[in-house]
């Protein structure tokens, strides 16, 4: 094939169906290269989880759910760690949600775009990726000597609130980006406000997006450990905080917030860090736990995705 | 012989000396005087880049959701002489007498029935029984109403592309609107579906004013009354459609109809 002369060339069929089939071969190597890459990751996080199924299968049991900490393995629990988790959760997403979205709506639909705008968003970029035990320094400065709020529930969930809080923004921020231009024209086409056409569209229609988004980050937070040392968790509550409700007028109780906390991971790093061997099928037993709490969250995340994606597709 | 008196209609808006810049550098009307008919439909033409959808967003203020834009001269709402573009004007006052139909359909993605209501939700207190039956007059009116009334509660997206532009005509009809932007509603539609819209305008322009984008000639040819030539940020021609489309004035104009350019 002579390439100087690629005009009045003619067409030589066998070196097309080389070259195609030379192509067709490249395409199949990638495909391989990427299904070995795929089976690779899945095999280690498979790995990982069936290690850990398989140290504490056996110490899973109502017992160890009901059991509050203590000195014999055998007798030890997970029951102020778990709800401990549960509560402070409870707490993160109260603070991080309201305050993420509101500043996602802000930035995404209000904001003038100049430097300014632009200044913040690459700093919100920049705290998601903070480490998080900076943030935990943070606390304990602020929350925990200068607003005096203690070694607390509260200290833990806001903690932990910052540290969600930019991932917040920008999950949000990307779902609010996703409904198209031509349905907010829409909505001002026919004489709605900006807040109008934000409350009746652009929210309702990136919801799933945005709980997706959140609950990742809820999910990442459920797991973190190194922030809540910092700010002073207990790693040995034999007791649980006051109830949030109450049998006298006005039945509601705001006491736990100053209780002292602990949380599944801080449970297993202490377990962990015990030479009885026991213990650390204790440990691993609560990761179990952990985990299946956190694959519920994602769960709960895919299946409210679906539930707005089956009805929205731009 | 006089064979015919050409009446000069009552206007509804006219547009005095207005010139449009985008990002606040771009000019991309250049002093246009243009005034519509009230009551007929008036079709924009023009090669693309010409201005006649700046035009035509300049009329429901559509330009302000975007920052930097601005405009200058005057564009006047008939009869009560309100200069549109005027920024202490509220936008949101226009576009609830201006009603708009985009250039792809662009339903909200709920059902048929809210669909047609959001205008006048928006505009509040409506019983459910008034509401019922605005959504019913407007599906008539926009010819959507016996394809759809068996299944107003069900997604607007499950409609075809033809049936979900009508209904975003019946949507903009919902709210009474004094003048109908169409930004080329044809464009994104198969043949006959742009028949049933094209009937639909020739329907719609006895009771309101109607504003044609269009880069289909025989389309400005068959729906509207008067044709206006634009080009390069500016008003060439403008004046009965079947005068411009027989026997322009302009040599540009001639030039465009008959394809010799754009």
């Amino acid at each position: 094939m002579c390439l100087k002369n690629a005009i009045d060339k003619s067409i030589d069929a066998k070196v097309v169906r080389r070259r195609i089939q030379r192509s067709q071969l490249r395409d199949r190597l990638f495909g391989l290269a990427g299904l070995t890459v795929m089976a690779l990751a899945f095999l280690v996080l498979a790995a990982l989880l069936g290690q850990l199924a398989y140290d504490g299968m056996g110490r899973v049991s109502w017992q160890f759910l009901t059991s509050y900490p203590s000195r014999f393995p055998s007798q030890a629990g997970i029951l102020s760690a778990w709800i401990g988790t549960v509560l402070v959760m409870l707490l993160t997403a109260l603070t991080a949600i309201p305050l993420g979205v509101g500043a996602a709506i802000f930035l995404e639909e209000y904001a003038p775009k100049n430097w300014m705008t632009d200044l913040i968003e690459i700093n919100i970029a920049n705290l998601a990726g903070v480490p998080s035990i900076v943030y935990g320094l943070m606390a304990l400065g602020l929350l925990v000597y200068e607003f005096q709020l203690g070694q607390s529930f509260l200290t833990a969930g806001l903690t932990l609130a910052m540290l969600i809080l930019p991932m917040v923004i920008i999950a949000t921020r990307e779902a609010l980006r996703a409904v198209p231009p031509q349905i907010r024209e829409a909505a001002y086409a026919v004489g709605a406000t900006k807040w109008q056409t934000v409350r009746d569209h652009v929210l309702p229609y990136s919801m799933g997006g945005m709980l997706t988004g959140m609950i990742l980050a809820l999910s990442r937070a459920a797991g973190e450990t190194a922030p809540l040392i910092t700010v002073g968790a207990l790693s040995f509550i034999a007791f649980l905080p006051h109830s949030p409700v109450t049998s006298e007028f006005p039945f509601i109780s705001i006491e736990w917030l100053f209780d002292p906390f602990t949380v599944l991971p801080i449970q297993m790093f202490n377990w962990v860090s015990r030479p009885q061997v026991d213990f650390h099928i204790n440990a691993a037993a609560a990761g179990l736990i952990l985990l299946l709490m956190t694959l519920a969250m994602n769960a709960l995340a895919i299946s409210i995705r679906a539930r707005f994606r089956k009805r929205i597709h731009w | 012989m006089i064979t015919h008196v050409d009446v000069k209609p009552a206007l509804k808006a006219e547009a005095k000396a207005l010139s449009f810049y985008y990002g606040g550098t771009v000019q991309a009307l250049k002093s246009i005087s243009l005034g519509l008919a009230d009551r007929y439909a008036t079709a924009l033409i023009g090669p693309s880049g010409c201005g006649k959808t700046t035009y035509l967003r300049c009329l429901n203020r559509m330009h302000d959701l975007y920052p930097g834009n601005r405009y200058e001269g005057a564009l006047v709402l008939y009869p009560d002489g309100l200069n549109i573009v005027d920024p202490t004007v509220d936008p949101i006052e226009i576009r609830m007498r201006i009603g708009m139909v985009f250039q792809k359909p662009n339903p909200f993605p709920t059902s048929i029935y809210e669909n047609v209501a959001y205008g006048l939700r928006i505009r509040g207190s409506m019983t459910r029984r008034d509401l019922d039956s605005v959504v019913e007059q407007s599906l008539k009116d926009a010819a959507l109403w016996p394809e759809v009334k068996d299944r107003l509660h069900s997604l607007a997206f499950n409609l075809s592309g033809g049936q979900q532009q009508r209904l975003c005509i019946a949507r903009a009809l919902a709210t009474g609107p004094e003048m109908l932007l169409f930004d080329e509603p044809t464009s994104a539609l198969d043949p006959t579906a742009t028949a049933r819209i094209e009937e639909l305008v020739r329907e719609l322009k006895q009771r309101v004013t109607i504003v044609i984008v269009t880069h289909n000639m025989q389309q400005a040819a068959r729906v509207s009354d008067y044709t206006a030539f634009m080009y390069e940020g500016e008003v060439v021609e403008c004046d009965r459609t079947d005068k411009i489309f027989t026997n322009p004035a302009n040599k540009l104009t001639e030039e465009y109809i008959t394809g010799r350019f754009g």
